[in-house]
């Protein structure tokens, strides 16, 4: 379990610094990719509600610290995002190939949506238009390519846990 | 557990959000970027041979078109210079005859600090970027940010080695401006639109606009006379409106900004 933690809170604090330094500047009609958000998709994915409660937790005080942006908003975010990926993991999807893209999409489009809500509840301008027709498009195709190879790194790292059912042999 | 995290995210933002700036929150952030600040330019650094052997072979696709239109351009300004270098000396002279007092323009009167950007903003609609400079070096909350181009934004936020900024373009961002041939005088917003501009006023396409520097009973506006904001693009004016509609496109390429430069008077320091 401590290993787990430490390679989780290793691997997200990666992406949020590349997120914040080189993802951001890629600029296709506002669209950028998040590799944070992706990389906790399949941390949850593979490890749970909790974990990818606290993960993203975790990743979102980075990133707020790193931006200097209003403390607490993108912690929020990440960690609804990472408890609902982390229950979708743990009740059907963690062994369905397509369960991890399927989480990409859903989560971008509820992350930019919920995004633009607390933004709007704390008074930044914040156009609709320009985040989710412009910029939402663009941002779920990134998201979708990162997935691949994101998801096949993080399952590397993070082993699928015994189901508790075990191959029995009988014999004679 | 998720429950109890939520519940802190909510609790630091309502804190963070009603604190001041040199509130505990404030502080622990100011920190923690500090401890992130060496990571950021790390990666900077690692990725910046990258970008730049991109930003060559982008530059190629359009360099020829680019090339004649520079040229172009090139005769035109040494053309233009030759008229201002005159009107600069007759300028200097007239105020020497008249002891004209000038108020404090760019870049006379003021120092600076050059920063990398460290961070770039995160969503679509926020137009912050995040420089690898702060208190430490002299920035103070509202110091103007400018490039070799022109203006950039302001400082609105400051840790003790890097600072937040605003970025022209934040709709947030209004700067007083004036147009630099005919002396119309408004407000930019957000680095699209030069309004408040009366119809009597007198604005033109390819008009360019800099920073008024206004100062009046006391107050002064935080951005020194005389930094080019950008060109006018279009003008419109209808019967019902009382102001004209100008457009404008500012000199900053802010998808290319690499490093940015951040004025202030010298008593800052």
């Amino acid at each position: 379990m401590i290993a787990d933690i430490a390679k989780g809170a290793g691997v997200l604090f990666v992406a949020a610094i590349l997120q914040v330094t080189l993802l951001s500047q890629i600029d296709v009609f506002y669209g950028a990719p998040d590799l944070v958000l992706v990389t906790l998709v399949a941390v949850a994915l593979l490890r749970g509600t909790i974990f990818g409660a606290a993960a993203g937790f975790g990743a979102g005080l980075v990133v707020d610290t790193a931006t200097l942006q209003t403390l607490g908003v993108t912690s929020l975010l990440l960690t609804i995002s990472g408890y609902w990926i982390g229950r979708y993991g743990e009740t059907t999807g963690r062994d369905r190939t397509h369960a991890p893209f399927l989480s990409v999409a859903v989560v971008t489009l509820l992350y930019s949506f919920g995004a633009l809500v607390l933004h709007y509840m704390l008074g930044d301008p914040a156009s609709a238009s320009r985040v989710l027709l412009d910029a939402f498009p663009f941002e779920l195709i990134f998201n979708l390519i990162l997935t691949l190879p994101v998801y096949a790194l993080c399952r590397r790292l993070f082993r699928p846990p015994p189901s508790g059912l075990e191959e029995v042999q009988l014999l004679g | 557990m998720a429950g109890v995290l939520v519940l802190l995210s909510i609790a630091l933002i309502t804190i963070y959000f009603r604190e001041s700036s040199g509130g505990g929150l404030h502080q622990v952030q100011s920190a923690g970027a500090t401890v992130l600040r060496p990571f950021e330019i790390a990666a900077d650094r690692v990725s910046r041979p990258f970008r730049d052997a991109y930003g060559y072979f982008a530059g190629l696709v359009h360099a020829k078109s680019q090339n004649n239109r520079l040229r172009h351009e090139v005769e035109q300004l040494r053309q233009r210079e030759t008229l201002n270098l005159s009107a600069a000396s007759e300028n200097s002279d007239l105020r020497k005859k008249l002891h004209f007092i000038n108020s404090p323009s760019f870049p006379r009167g003021y120092g600076y600090v050059t920063a990398p950007i460290i961070a770039q903003p995160q969503a679509a609609y926020q137009q912050q970027v995040t420089i690898g400079a702060g208190s430490s070096s002299g920035i103070r909350q509202f110091d103007p940010v400018v490039t070799g181009e022109g203006l950039v934004g302001t400082v609105v936020r400051v840790a003790h080695n890097v600072s937040l900024v605003s970025l022209l373009t934040d709709d947030t961002t209004s700067v007083s401006a004036t147009d630099v041939k005919t002396g119309a005088q408004g407000v930019v917003k957000a680095g699209a639109s030069f309004d408040h501009v009366g119809k009597d006023q007198q604005v033109e396409q390819g008009d360019l606009l800099v920073t008024a520097g206004w100062k009046s009973a006391g107050l002064s506006s935080i951005y020194p006379r005389g930094i080019p904001i950008g060109q006018v693009t279009s003008v419109g004016q209808n019967e019902v409106d009382l102001y004209k509609h100008v457009q404008l496109q500012p000199f900053v390429n802010f998808k290319t900004l690499s490093s940015l430069v951040v004025l202030f008077p010298p008593k800052n320091r």
